[in-house]
């Protein structure tokens, strides 16, 4: 063996050396980043939305403000929140006609005309925010997610685009993002919720027909709300633990 | 080389070879898994600071409210007292960042009251709408009802 002790201590020296400066870097690029609402508590709000499909009048300002806020893009028409028409004829809910030109960002044109024994409604749609989310169970990276305050949330540095959750989402509440590829849907307004605003788009709504609420909050008008209107909410049997609650919700509605 | 039974070597290299790539495998996961995934669920912690870091559009009614009290008098009792300032006058978190930086425009009457108010049979029955040609023919809607509090005297 061709190697004396200096050597030997010379070439130890730096391989520790190497290794440990290596160490601290990954360590550096590895840390998370500091809470950006330092004031609010992840364990103490449970976040639900309430709509009464009785109130709505289908003038589209939360289509307008949710786009404005959050930066949906305008064309092609991707939406974290529309509105829909129901024409239901004659009483058949099996066949509904449903239209929803540009989301309701437009508002609706008129259509029909009253007295033809038919009824009609509008329906307002978001993410459901569900406890049980089929979106992001199949994720595979994790960069969709149930946060701890009820919230189903996407980490846009983590998507890869691979469009699962797009296909799990039985409400049709996800798009990929044509500008950056990743999956973009309703984030119930994180940014305003954590904030103590309310969303954009309960903001806006002129007639209280979208309310978000705090289920971990028993002074919430949501509790009075759930108790004293007959709620139901979307596709309940597929146990999804849908957190969007409606009001006066017809069997037409899918 | 140790000796080992007959025909088993292609048995230890693979097993060498299989315990090469789960080292590697472990090696890459600590190194390339932040540190802050799994903490709180099967996610980055750092993505709720990420969702709650974007900035606002829309101001809120509190604040308009803080800075004019005039219109939540003008407002008071009237059928419009629970609509948000926003919902006509549009995104403003910018002008109430800084009031003489963007100063909002007065939304077009006509325009915004049939944005709700145009007849529409899906509408509620109890929800005021109007054809606009029998209501009013070409009169503007400011020339009877003052938008923030529309009822007739």
């Amino acid at each position: 063996m061709g190697i004396d002790r200096r050597e030997f201590l010379a070439k130890t020296g730096k391989f520790i050396l190497l290794t440990s400066a290596a160490a601290v870097a990954w360590d550096f690029l590895r840390a998370g980043r500091p809470e950006a609402a330092p004031n609010y508590k992840l364990q103490s709000h449970w976040w639900a939305f309430a709509i009464d499909i009785e109130k709505c009048i289908g003038c589209g300002n939360c289509v307008r403000a949710c786009k404005t806020e959050n930066d949906v893009p305008l064309e092609p028409y991707y939406f974290r929140t529309w509105v829909e028409r129901y024409h239901v004829p004659n009483g058949n809910i099996e066949h509904p006609e449903v239209d929803s030109p540009n989301g309701g960002y437009d508002g609706f044109p008129v259509r029909y005309t009253p007295g033809d024994g038919s009824k009609n409604f509008f329906v307002p749609k978001l993410c459901n925010h569900c406890a049980h989310s089929p979106c992001t169970q199949v994720c595979p990276v994790g960069a969709t997610f149930d946060s701890p305050d009820g919230v189903v949330l996407v980490d846009k540095t983590y998507c890869l685009g691979c469009r699962y959750c797009v296909q799990a989402c039985p409400y049709g509440c996800r798009f990929i993002d044509p500008r950056t590829m990743t999956v973009d849907k309703c984030s119930l307004c994180y940014h305003r919720i954590t904030k103590g605003l309310t969303t954009a788009c309960c903001e806006t709504c002129p007639t209280g027909a979208r309310a978000l609420g705090d289920l971990k909050n028993p002074k919430d008008p949501i509790h009075e709300f759930l108790r004293t209107h007959k709620i139901q909410v979307l596709k309940p049997q597929l146990a999804t633990g849908a957190k969007a609650y409606y009001n006066g919700l017809d069997g037409s509605v899918r | 080389m140790p000796k080992f039974p007959k025909d088993t070597a292609h048995l230890v290299r693979m097993a060498a070879l299989f315990l090469a790539g789960l080292a590697l495998f472990l090696i890459a996961r600590v190194l390339l898994v932040p540190k802050d995934f799994h903490e709180l669920g099967h996610f980055r912690t750092g993505a709720l600071a990420d969702n709650m870091a974007r900035p606002i559009a829309f101001a809120g009614r509190e604040a308009c409210e803080s800075c004019h009290p005039d219109i939540v008098d003008e407002r008071k009792g009237s059928r419009h007292a629970a609509i948000g300032c926003e919902a006509c006058h549009g995104a403003l978190a910018k002008h109430a960042d800084d009031p003489s930086r963007l100063k909002p425009v007065r939304p077009d009457a006509q325009k915004v009251c049939l944005t709700c108010h145009l007849e529409d049979v899906a509408k509620p029955k109890t929800f005021k709408q109007v054809n606009p040609q029998e209501h009013m023919g070409s009169a503007p809607c400011n020339a009877c009802h003052k938008p923030h509090h529309p009822e007739m005297a």
